[in-house]
């Protein structure tokens, strides 16, 4: 029922909201699907990955290039960026899900910094630090997403069809596979399930959901750098999640939506927006640990009791 | 028909022998009980066998075919499952979720991604008649950190039993019971499907003569004896190092 309100609302923004606004939730949508993947990993999984900057820039720049270097429709493009984020996620998680806990975390973050280096030296392809800008932008039949509207659609309907895919897999049975790998890795083997495999497996469905949030990234700038592989994009992913509410696919959407306001109009007042998203962060950690979302549902269920 | 078989197994940590050449078999329908004083290696046996520990040498076999060098979750799915001594449960999710979990394993497919895990009703079916079974029925939709301990045990051998093994590793299953939850767990065990071959470690000695069909005592990580009850508990030795005066 709240989610059909908040559908609403959402298809009627653009219209309320002027362009400031629209460009604003687009952004939203954009990372509340970066941050869903990694709830995937870190909420239903277990697995806290620090390197999933990594797929969303590898999603973008694939995007980029594709365009650029072999003149693929930006349709293609984003189809590209997907498969190559999972490419990605495939071979990187192919060495991390031999390892947990701190070790899982180092090397998510290693492999991350690597292909941040990659694309900061490796001019001739990424453009270093500039970055690459100014690609096509999909359009079809007339519509082009050069129109702010039509991104945000776009982007509305991507963040609505991921969330919906990401539902699915976590109601299936792979789904519940996760859930029982997060809670007790130990039992799992002892019942016969080949953990390392459903974790390689969680880990490219993210990847390749990032890889969509990043594509969808660079077409809405035009433009990508190698900011979109840092580990402060990384670290900022983390937050939205545990904003939001680990585990909970909504939660962390809402977190990233959270995340992006605050950096816009905190940081309007002062420099140090990322202090105080700092402190919220703490507090978050130490008083709300199911998030934003796990506080509102607490709340709301109490108000239904009483 | 010897089921598991355990051939001169061998496990130290640096100076002390955990594991010195033990031999032992389970045959279909056996009832195997593993006694022995605290430190005797009893639950490193059954984490050698269970594929949690490594052993130094010797070999595991499951209907013949060696198994010492697979990984625990291969050793389960030729049908052997064990409980834990501490509980080693799905703690967050409900007493039916941790058996349906057990049964997903063997008879579901873990890897669909599409169908929804509530629509595969022949994997639910089964994991509610396995809650029947052990009695845990009532349970169902509860959170397992919000049932007592003595049902915790029972739904470790609930979840062990989940996917229709033929070799079940119980590890101390009445430990921390009361006597009456002891009694109860006792004719659960005895009711389990004549089929199966038990291996299962226990202090109890009522329990002990009361189910076994066969007895080895570990003293120090060696088999003192390894026989029928009566000739166990007229062992000299056994008498002495173990059972005391009263057997």
């Amino acid at each position: 029922m709240g989610e059909f309100v908040f559908f609403l609302l959402a298809l009627a923004w653009p219209f309320l909201a002027g362009s400031y606004g629209t460009g604003l939730i687009t952004e939203a949508l954009i990372f509340a699907i970066a941050a869903m993947s990694l709830d995937l990993l870190m909420g239903y999984s277990g697995l806290v990955s620090f390197g999933h900057a990594a797929f969303f820039g590898v999603g973008a720049y694939a995007l980029a290039l594709s365009g650029m270097k072999l003149g693929l429709n930006p349709w293609l493009g984003i189809l590209v960026a997907v498969m190559t984020s999972a490419l990605a996620a495939l071979i990187i998680g192919y060495f991390c899900v031999r390892v947990s806990g701190v070790a899982f975390i180092m090397l998510t973050l290693a492999f991350a910094q690597l292909l941040y280096s990659a694309a900061v030296k490796w001019r001739g392809i990424t453009g270093g630090s500039d970055g690459i800008g100014g690609f096509d932008r999909p359009q079809i039949a007339g519509l082009s997403l050069n129109d702010p509207i039509y991104m945000y659609f776009a982007c509305l309907l991507g963040f609505v069809l991921s969330l919906w895919l990401l539902r699915r897999i976590i109601n299936s049975q792979f789904g519940h596979a996760l859930v029982g790998l997060r809670e007790n890795e130990t039992r799992m083997r002892a019942l016969g399930f080949s953990t390392d495999r459903l974790k390689l497996c969680a880990f490219v469905l993210s990847g390749a959901f990032a890889g969509f949030a990043g594509a969808l990234y660079a077409i809405y700038n035009s433009f990508i750098s190698p900011d979109a592989l840092s580990f402060a994009q990384s670290g900022m992913f983390l937050l939205m999640v545990v904003l939001g509410g680990v585990g909970s696919l909504l939660g962390p959407a809402i977190g990233a939506a959270i995340f992006l306001l605050m950096k816009q109009f905190v940081s309007s007042h002062t420099e140090h927006w990322l202090a105080i998203v700092g402190i919220i962060f703490v507090c978050c950690v130490m008083f709300f640990r199911s998030g934003v979302y796990g506080f509102l549902k607490q709340w709301l269920e109490r108000g239904a009791r009483t | 028909m010897t089921l598991l078989r355990v051939e001169s197994l061998q496990k130290s940590f640096g100076s002390l022998n955990v594991t010195r050449d033990v031999t032992l078999d389970v045959g279909a329908g056996e009832k195997h009980v593993i006694i022995g004083p605290n430190g005797a290696g009893k639950t490193s046996l059954i984490n050698q066998i269970g594929g949690q520990m490594t052993p130094d040498g010797g070999r595991v076999m499951i209907d013949g075919s060696d198994v010492t060098r697979l990984a625990p979750e291969q050793r389960a799915r030729l049908g052997l499952a064990r409980t834990f001594q501490k509980n080693t449960l799905f703690q967050r999710l409900s007493v039916f979720e941790n058996v349906r979990l057990g049964v997903q394993a063997r008879f579901g497919n873990s890897f669909d991604l599409a169908q929804r895990a509530a629509a595969r009703t022949d994997v639910n079916a089964r994991a509610r008649d396995v809650l029947d079974l052990l009695r845990l029925t009532a349970l169902a939709e509860r959170r397992v950190a919000s049932i007592s301990y003595g049902d915790q045990r029972q739904l470790e051998i609930a979840v062990a039993l989940a996917g229709d093994p033929r070799i079940l590793l119980l590890d101390e299953p009445t430990s921390g019971l009361s006597p009456v939850e002891t009694r109860q767990l006792i004719e659960i065990i005895r009711a389990l499907p004549s089929h199966l071959g038990i291996l299962m470690i226990e202090h109890d000695m009522e329990v002990v003569f009361s189910l076994a069909d066969r007895i080895t005592v570990l003293y120090y990580g060696e088999v003192l004896a390894s026989d029928k009850p009566d000739v166990v508990a007229a062992n000299e030795r056994v008498r002495d190092v173990y059972l005391g005066a009263s057997f």
